[in-house]
C-alpha cells in the first residue's frame, strides 16, 4: 500500500508535482499515466525518498520509505534500468543490493533465473542490451520479495517479446496480491496491463478510474456513408442529431443506428455504411491531457475535434 | 524465461540485525567487484614502493663528490623521507579511489539504486567510509613499510640507511601509512560533495598539489605559514624524521590534516542528506 497525501514538488517556478493525493492498493496493477514531463518519475522518486517533497507525504506500508531499515523487503522499484555500475558483473550488482538488505546469495540466483539472466550472471552489466538491463533491474526489484512493486516506463525501448514478458510479469505479480504501480506515457499499453489508471498532467491529478470507466467515458458516434450526405445531414439534424461531414463519411451523434437507418430510408437516401464508433483510450487520454502536454511538437497534438 | 510459470517463495521474513552491518557487507562487495579498485590499489603500492626505491637508488648513484663532498648535505639527508617519497604520487592514486567510491555512483546512476536499498544516507556514507578506510589502511601501511625497508636496503649499500629503531623513524613510516589511509577519506568526501568524477578529482589534486604552490604568492612569512597548512605539507610534517622549520611539528601536522578530513566530511554529510539524489 502506497499513500500519497498532498504530495508536491517545486523546482524553482515549476510545480513538477502538484498536490497529488491517492492510494495505490494491493492486488491490482495501477497504471500511472501522463505525457512526458507530467511528474510521474518525480512522484516515484519522492515515494522512494530519493527526492524530498516540497510539501505533503508519501507513505509506504504506513511509514516514509526512508524509515524502513531494509526497504527492499517492502518495495521493489525499477526507475531506470541504466542506474547501475556498468563495470560490475550482473551477479555482483544484485549481490551488493541483496547484502545491503540482509538477503542471501541463494536469492540472487533465484531472481536471476526468474528473469532469465542466469547464463549471463558473470557478464558485466554494461555490456547488456536495453532489454537485458531491464530484466536485471526487475531482478533487483524482486530480490526482497516485496509486497509493492514500482516500475517507471518498464516497456520503453523493449522489443515485442520483452513487452509481452513484462506485461505478463506485472499481471502475475498483481494476481499474487501485490501492489503493482507502473508508469507509462502510452495509454494503449496501460489499457492492456492495468486495472486502474491514474492520469496526471503538469503534475496535477487529472483522472483516477478503472480502465473500464475510461473506455465508457469515451464518446460514441456513428460513422455514416451515404449517397447524398448533405441531404441526409439535414434530415438527421431535424431529428436532433449533430452531424459532422468529413468527406466520404459523416459523424453522427445523438441517434442510434436504427434511428439513422430509418431516417435515411424515409428520405430515400441509400446508405453504404453505418458503423458504431467509440473514442479510443488514446483519444480519451489526449482529451484528458491535451491542455497539460508540456512540450508540443511543431505540428502540435492532433486536434481531436471529435473527442 | 516465462514469469507466469515461475513461482516466488512466499514472503521472506524481513531480517533483523543492523542496517550498518548489512551496508558494510554490501559496500565491500561493491568495492571488490569493480576493476578501478584493483587498479587504484596496485598503482598506490607501485608508486609508494617503486618510486621510493627509485629515489633511493638515484641518490646512491649520484656523483660521488656531490654526495660526500659536503658535510651539510649529509646531515640534512633524511633517509626515511627519501624512502617514502613515492607517497606524493601514490596519494593521487588512492585519493582517486576514494573519490570514485562515491562519484562513480553518481556517474552511473547507481546512487539511486543504492539509496533505494539503503535509504539512510548517513548509513550509506558510513559504510563506504569504513570499508574504504579499512582497505586503505592495509594497503597504505603495507606499502609504506615495504617502501621504507626496500629503500633502506638500497641506501645501506652506501651506509646511508636508517632503521625503525632510530628515533622518530617508526612514527614517520606509520605516518606515511596513515596519510595514505586518510587521503582516500578526503577523496570520498570530495566525491560526495562534487558528485562528478572529473570535478572531484580536479578538486582533490588542486588542494593536495596546487594549494602549497599558491601559498608562495603570499608575502613572507605568510607563504610558509599558509603553505604548511595544506594537506600535503601537514602530512609531510608527520611522515618525515628530520625537523623542517618550514613545516609544522608532527602532532600539529596530523591535527591539521585530520582537520581537513573532518571538515570535508561535515560538508559531505550535510550535502548528502539535504540534496535530492
Amino acid at each position: 500500500m502506497i499513500e500519497l497525501h498532498g504530495l508536491t514538488k517545486r523546482y524553482g517556478d515549476t510545480l513538477a508535482v502538484d498536490e497529488l493525493t491517492f492510494d495505490i492498493t494491493p492486488g491490482c496493477v495501477t497504471g500511472f499515466l501522463g505525457p512526458n514531463g507530467a511528474g510521474k518519475t518525480t512522484t516515484m522518486r519522492m515515494i522512494l525518498g530519493l527526492d524530498a517533497p516540497t510539501k505533503g507525504t508519501a507513505l509506504v506500508n504506513g511509514k516514509p520509505y526512508t524509515e524502513h531499515k531494509f526497504p527492499l523487503h517492502e518495495v521493489g522499484a525499477l526507475l531506470d534500468a541504466k542506474a547501475l555500475h556498468g563495470g560490475r558483473q550482473a551477479f555482483d550488482h544484485l549481490l551488493c543490493l541483496a547484502q545491503s538488505n540482509g538477503i542471501g546469495r541463494k536469492r540472487v540466483k533465484t531472481v536471476l533465473d526468474l528473469v532469465g539472466l542466469a547464463d549471463v550472471a558473470n557478464k558485466r552489466a554494461g555490456t547488456f542490451s536495453l532489454g537485458m538491463g531491464q530484466r536485471l533491474g526487475i531482478a533487483g526489484a524482486l530480490l526482497g520479495d516485496p509486497g509493492i512493486l514500482m516500475f517507471d516506463e518498464p516497456v520503453n525501448g523493449l522489443d515485442p517479446e520483452g513487452i509481452v514478458w513484462i506485461r505478463t510479469l506485472l499481471r502475475w505479480l498483481a494476481s499474487e496480491g501485490r501492489t503493482v504501480f507502473v508508469s507509462s506515457h502510452l495509454m494503449t499499453e496501460m489499457a492492456m496491463t492495468a486495472d486502474r489508471l491514474i492520469v496526471v498532467g503538469r503534475g496535477k491529478l487529472i483522472a483516477d478510474a478503472t480502465v473500464d470507466d475510461f473506455v465508457s467515458r469515451g464518446e460514441q458516434w456513428h460513422e455514416v456513408r451515404s449517397a447524398r450526405p448533405t441531404e441526409l445531414a439535414a434530415l438527421l439534424g431535424r431529428a436532433g442529431a449533430s452531424v459532422e461531414e468529413r468527406g466520404e463519411s459523416s459523424r453522427v451523434r445523438g441517434l442510434t443506428a436504427t434511428q439513422i437507418g430509418d431516417i435515411a430510408l424515409s428520405g430515400g437516401i441509400a446508405i453504404y455504411g453505418l458503423t458504431e464508433q467509440r473514442a479510443s483510450l488514446e483519444e480519451v487520454f489526449f482529451e484528458l491531457t491535451g491542455d497539460s502536454v508540456e512540450y508540443h511538437g511543431m505540428l502540435g497534438m492532433p486536434a481531436r475535434g471529435a473527442a | 524465461m516465462s514469469a507466469a510459470t515461475s513461482t516466488l517463495p512466499s514472503n521472506t521474513a524481513v531480517p533483523t540485525g543492523s542496517a550498518l552491518r548489512a551496508a558494510l557487507v554490501s559496500e565491500w562487495t561493491k568495492l571488490r567487484s569493480v576493476r578501478s579498485t584493483v587498479w587504484a590499489l596496485v598503482l598506490t603500492s607501485a608508486f609508494t614502493i617503486g618510486l621510493s626505491a627509485l629515489f633511493c637508488w638515484a641518490f646512491v648513484n649520484r656523483d660521488e663528490r656531490r654526495r660526500d663532498g659536503s658535510l651539510r648535505n649529509f646531515f640534512e639527508f633524511d633517509p626515511t623521507a627519501r624512502s617514502l617519497r613515492g607517497v606524493v604520487l601514490a596519494q593521487l592514486a588512492i585519493g582517486v579511489l576514494g573519490v570514485l567510491v562515491m562519484s562513480s555512483e553518481y556517474a552511473t546512476g547507481m546512487i539511486r539504486t543504492s539509496l533505494a536499498a539503503v535509504p539512510n544516507r548517513r548509513t550509506l556514507l558510513a559504510a563506504k567510509t569504513i570499508v574504504l578506510t579499512a582497505v586503505s589502511l592495509v594497503v597504505g601501511m603495507a606499502s609504506a613499510f615495504v617502501a621504507f625497508l626496500l629503500g633502506q636496503a638500497i641506501l645501506d649499500g652506501e651506509n646511508l640507511g636508517t632503521s625503525l629503531s632510530e628515533p622518530s623513524v617508526l612514527r614517520a613510516v606509520l605516518g606515511a601509512g596513515l596519510y595514505l589511509t586518510l587521503i582516500p577519506m578526503f577523496g570520498l568526501a570530495l566525491g560526495t560533495i562534487v558528485r562528478r568524477t572529473p570535478g572531484a578529482i580536479a578538486t582533490l589534486f588542486g588542494i593536495v598539489l596546487i594549494l602549497p604552490l599558491l601559498a608562495d604568492a603570499f608575502p613572507e612569512p605568510w607563504d610558509v605559514r599558509i603553505g604548511r597548512l595544506s594537506p600535503l605539507n601537514a602530512g609531510q610534517a608527520f611522515f618525515s624524521v628530520r625537523y623542517d622549520p618550514d613545516l609544522l611539528t608532527p602532532t600539529q601536522g596530523l591535527l591539521v590534516f585530520l582537520g581537513w578530513v573532518v571538515a570535508s566530511f561535515v560538508v559531505a554529510i550535510v550535502m548528502l542528506t539535504k540534496r535530492d539524489a
